[in-house]
């Protein structure tokens, strides 16, 4: 009845203040019917320009913008940057300094992961899991918080090893923690893994094949969902990964529903990673200092600041110029929870960074939302969002 | 990750597109190969389907701007062979008015990213679909990762309650923005100290 020439695609906005969006993301999306035609998301909105800002700060003040980018996982991004400068630098870590590294890095990837995981159920329409998860999240901030007085912003990881060591009954408490939370891992399983609706949403959902995966940028999970035994903590290892035990979980099928397993299994090879770092952390040889002991690029102790002189120069230089940087460019990666973390940092000699670029793996992901969700349904836009797992502090930096 | 694999790995591919690659260097055990511009699309579609390299995952595209330089920029493509489990850096000179031929062709992923390259530095590139600006705001103007763009910007936004709309003002700073020099006057300077009218005119120091 209707004349075909009066069809027309409907285009609607997303967002930007969508609970599903995770943030502060604008989409527009091109309808047709019910079906996603084109999805055009427009980032940005959280721009806040750190890497400029990093240009004009030394090097230790860079550290606490990058918390500020994946605020789930603060620590991992510090992390790729400490490794940068170090790198530049040609200084070694303390072995004691690196199992702590190792350790947060884990708990970071749990908060990530848990956060993503529970949301994500979220967005398809499941409201016990948040409950839940963030009730764990609390636990883990609160670890955050006794290794460097900030639940989120830590501002611990620095070049050359962490700011301090942790307590001995911290490490008791993580270690007692790692049970109870196995525990609501198991629950959350058992909750989301054989729910009918949860897997109406999810299954054969933003599928991509992985030479697609890789032509596209991706990283971390979302390779290792179609099928890449792929995991920088194996494949290009920093740290004393080498020295862990743990097994990448890979996907057969590209799609959401595998990319939330790997994330569940993840969080319990983390949960297995830590036991052994605390293992470690107690062994004889995990003792000695957590910073490097290279006067010109870690500030002294309190103690020794109050009997040398030396130590009182360093302080006053290290905090007011900071160290220089060998001039070069060099690239570090990490494996943060969200896929791979890269910094890529350019020194000219100077104590602040010529350039630092922040390779974010949300970036690359959300730049594939279009072919992911084209052909979709609208619902469905929410669930490869879900499993793209976007946080805006880093897509838009 | 062995300096001499990446060593071999660089001879081939200066070998292998003589004229496109002017030079290869590992610093930092890191591979750098430079390119000319406007081949830069035969050498990542090299780089990607050529056995010995498998560079499928393209990790990053961005700049570093030298302004004191007559092609200022260097557009930097970091890859990444999974399979070889090697990584690449490409650098390519270009400066604000030539383009650069765009890789969106070669890999998909590198939409967003020259994208951001445009947006942050002014390097433009032919052949991209869709080149707008994507991380500042809209009708942002200036390219703020550039050397000569300042910190503060030159707008900033307040609410206005009369216009009942967010309006742009220039920036006003209530105290002059500071910038410290640590740079040791006795190794190399390249600026006359403030009072030192000894100093040559010629501008290198003493």
């Amino acid at each position: 009845m209707a004349e075909t020439s009066s069809l027309r695609n409907f285009t609607i906005n997303f967002g930007p203040q969508h609970p599903a969006a995770h943030g502060v993301l604008r989409m527009v999306l091109e309808l047709d019917g019910e079906i996603v035609a084109r999805c055009d998301p427009h980032v940005g909105l959280l721009h806040r320009g750190t890497e400029k800002l990093i240009e004009y700060k030394t090097y230790l003040q860079a550290v606490p913008y990058f918390d500020r980018l994946d605020y789930v996982a603060p620590m991992n991004q510090e992390h790729a940057f400490c490794l940068a400068v170090e790198k530049l630098l040609g200084i070694e870590v303390p072995r004691r300094g690196q199992l702590i590294r190792v350790l947060y890095s884990e708990i970071g990837r749990l908060l990530s992961h848990l956060l993503n995981i529970t949301t994500h159920a979220l967005d398809v329409g499941a409201l016990t899991p948040p409950l839940w998860g963030f009730e764990e999240r609390e636990k883990m901030m609160a670890f955050y918080e006794r290794a460097c007085g900030a639940r989120m912003h830590a501002n611990y990881f620095r070049p050359g090893g962490v700011h301090q060591d942790l307590p001995p009954e911290l490490i008791d408490d993580i270690e007692k923690f790692c049970d109870p939370f196995l525990q609501t891992v198991k629950d959350l399983d058992g909750l989301l893994t054989p729910n009918r609706i949860f897997k109406q949403r999810l299954v054969d959902i933003g599928v991509i094949t992985l030479d697609e995966a890789w032509n596209r940028a991706f990283s971390g999970v979302m390779v290792r969902g179609s099928g890449a035994v792929w995991d920088l903590r194996k494949a290009q290892p920093y740290e004393c990964y080498p020295e862990m035990e743990f097994d990448i979980p890979i996907g057969k099928n590209g799609d959401c529903f595998d990319r939330y397993l790997i994330r569940m299994e993840e969080m319990r090879q983390s949960v297995h990673i830590m036991r052994q770092c605390i293992t470690k952390l107690r062994a004889k040889d995990g003792q000695g200092p957590v910073l490097s002991t290279d006067a010109k690029v870690s500030p002294p102790r309190r103690a020794d600041m109050k009997r040398s002189m030396e130590a009182l120069i360093h302080h006053f230089k290290l905090y007011t110029e900071g160290f220089h940087v060998p001039a070069g460019e060099v690239y570090a990666a990490v494996e943060a929870p969200k896929g791979e973390f890269g910094v890529y940092l350019v020194s000219d000699g100077t104590n602040k960074p010529y350039k630092c670029h922040i390779r974010a793996p949300g970036f690359a992901h959300m730049s594939g939302m279009d072919y992911l969700s084209r052909g979709h349904m609208l619902a469905d836009c929410c669930s490869v969002l879900g499993s793209l797992d976007i946080v805006f502090g880093d897509v838009d930096r | 990750m062995d300096i001499e694999r990446l060593e071999k790995l660089g001879q081939t591919i200066a070998a292998a597109l003589p004229g496109s690659v002017t030079g290869t260097e590992i610093a930092y055990g890191e591979l750098n190969v430079y390119a000319k511009a406007a081949d830069i699309v035969k050498v990542a579609t090299y780089l990607r389907d050529e056995t010995v390299c498998q560079f499928s995952n393209i990790i990053d595209v961005t700049a570093v701007d030298w302004p004191e330089r007559e092609q200022r920029f260097d557009v930097v493509y970091h890859l990444l062979s999974p399979r070889l489990n090697t990584r690449i850096r490409v650098k390519v000179r270009t400066d604000e008015m030539t383009p650069v031929p765009s890789l969106i062709d070669v890999y998909h992923g590198a939409d967003w990213y020259e994208r951001e390259t445009y947006d942050l530095y002014g390097v433009l590139f032919t052949g991209h679909p869709d080149l707008r600006r994507i991380l500042t705001d809209y009708g942002f103007e200036g390219h703020p990762l550039r050397k000569d763009f300042p910190l503060t910007g030159y707008v900033e936004v307040r609410w206005d309650d009369e216009q009942k709309r967010v309006v742009y003002d220039k920036v006003a700073l209530t105290q002059e923005f500071r910038t410290f020099d640590f740079l040791s006057p006795w190794e190399g300077t390249d600026y006359v100290l403030p009072g030192d009218e000894k100093a040559k005119t010629d501008g290198k120091g003493s």
